[in-house]
């Protein structure tokens, strides 16, 4: 074969093998043709079902809708449990605040059942001196005063008792004058209104308590100082120095009577011993 | 249940009286009280307690003087001490504190501070 017949034999046989390529790539290319035509009908079959479901459902998956409506139930749920602690915490506060009130109630119940279970404990009145200065110390928190007792021969309060000043300190008043005597004609309870600011002068206490027998007055007690932890009085200071303006006074009168009777007594009886001998 | 046995150390009826007021509000708890230092002292050595809670200005023998005696006991050297006093200034109570005592209630006192000390110190819950 020369050497033109052989490129040209050569060349056919290229060109056969591209026409392959090319036809196998037209096949190949019409394949993707049919596939793409058949994706397309498949797309819109669903489409067309999916809005034939969601015509049937009134246009929402019921899958999504009852998901859709258990979230607001939860979150409705929700809401109750966060309302619901929001009123039991409320209503702690309330406890709490009622427990405060009620110890506080107990506290002042406890001092003044005490005060008055010791006030009327005795008969002796140099104890229930002491009794009713044990009462100023211990739950009042008096650190110097004193308590006066009226001599009605003489309209004048002095000192029967003391604590923190010496009884001789202490003023002896006329009924009437300066704050211990106006408060002892009045028989009206006297704070002082500036604690702060007090100087301490005998004449002028911070507190003059009258101790009366419903309206009779029998002494004073007057507090000067209280002590250094103490810097105003509480609401049961107030509740215990009524108390002890009514039930110190009954106590003093019952052991001075006491004392006096007693005394009598002993005298009479030592008048009987001579006279039966 | 189980029971403490608490010490009241008090010169003052009224403020003992008061204390165990206070105290008996406390269940489980037995209560012994003393009138002075040597008679709380002579009950600390004739009987078990678990806390203990003084005055400090009493007669014969004062309540410190009592705090020192104890934490000298071994029987006593971690029982909890109570001071309950009038002395109020910082000085008071850090002397008190440095001795042994575990807390320190000032006079006024409040029932409700005793029973919240009480059962601190005691570990008591409710």
């Amino acid at each position: 074969m020369s050497e033109p017949e052989e490129e040209r034999g050569q060349a056919s046989k290229r060109a056969d093998e591209f026409m392959q390529v090319f036809k196998k790539g037209a096949e190949f290319t019409q394949e993707l043709l049919k596939e793409n035509e058949r994706l397309r009908y498949q797309v819109l079959q669903l489409d067309e079902a999916a809005k034939a479901r969601q015509d049937e459902s009134g246009g929402v998956d019921p899958e999504v809708e009852r998901l859709r409506l258990r979230v607001e139930e939860l979150e409705q749920e929700k809401q109750e449990i966060l309302d619901r602690i929001k009123h039991v915490e409320a209503e702690n506060l309330d406890f709490a605040n009622r427990y405060v009130e009620i110890e506080n109630e107990n506290n002042m119940l406890a001092n003044l059942y005490i005060a008055s279970y010791q006030l009327h404990s005795t008969l002796d009145f140099r104890e229930v001196l002491q009794v009713i200065t044990e009462i100023i110390i211990n739950l009042i928190g008096g650190e110097e005063f004193g308590i006066m007792l009226l001599d009605e021969k003489t309209n004048r309060l002095s000192a029967v008792a003391s604590e923190g000043v010496a009884c001789e300190d202490l003023p002896v008043v006329e009924l009437g004058q300066g704050i211990i005597g106006q408060m002892a004609r009045t028989g009206e309870n006297y704070f002082i209104d500036d604690l702060e600011h007090y100087q301490k002068d005998f004449s002028h206490p911070i507190v003059c308590i009258p101790l009366k027998i419903k309206e009779h007055v029998i002494g004073v007690i007057v507090i000067y100082q209280l002590l250094v932890q103490k810097s105003r009085f509480a609401d049961v200071d107030y509740e215990l120095f009524t108390l002890l303006a009514g039930h110190a006074a009954t106590a003093i009168f019952s052991s001075k009577l006491y004392s006096e009777s007693e005394r009598k007594l002993s005298t009479i009886q030592g008048f009987l011993d001579l006279m039966t001998k | 249940m189980s029971t403490y046995k608490v010490l009241v150390v008090e010169d003052s009826p009224t403020m003992r009286q008061l204390i165990v007021f206070a105290l008996k509000r406390i269940r489980g708890l037995s209560i012994v009280e003393a009138n002075d230092g040597v008679d709380g002292l002579k009950k600390l050595s004739s009987d078990r307690f678990d806390l203990i809670l003084t005055d400090i200005n009493m007669p014969i023998m004062d309540g410190l003087k009592l705090v020192s005696l104890a934490r000298n006991d071994p029987g006593y050297k971690e029982v909890p001490i109570v001071i309950i006093t009038t002395e109020g200034a910082n000085e008071d109570r850090e002397r008190a504190l440095a001795i042994g005592a575990n807390d320190y209630i000032t006079k006024p006192i409040q029932t409700v501070k005793i029973i919240e000390v009480t059962k601190k110190l005691l570990k008591i819950s409710s």
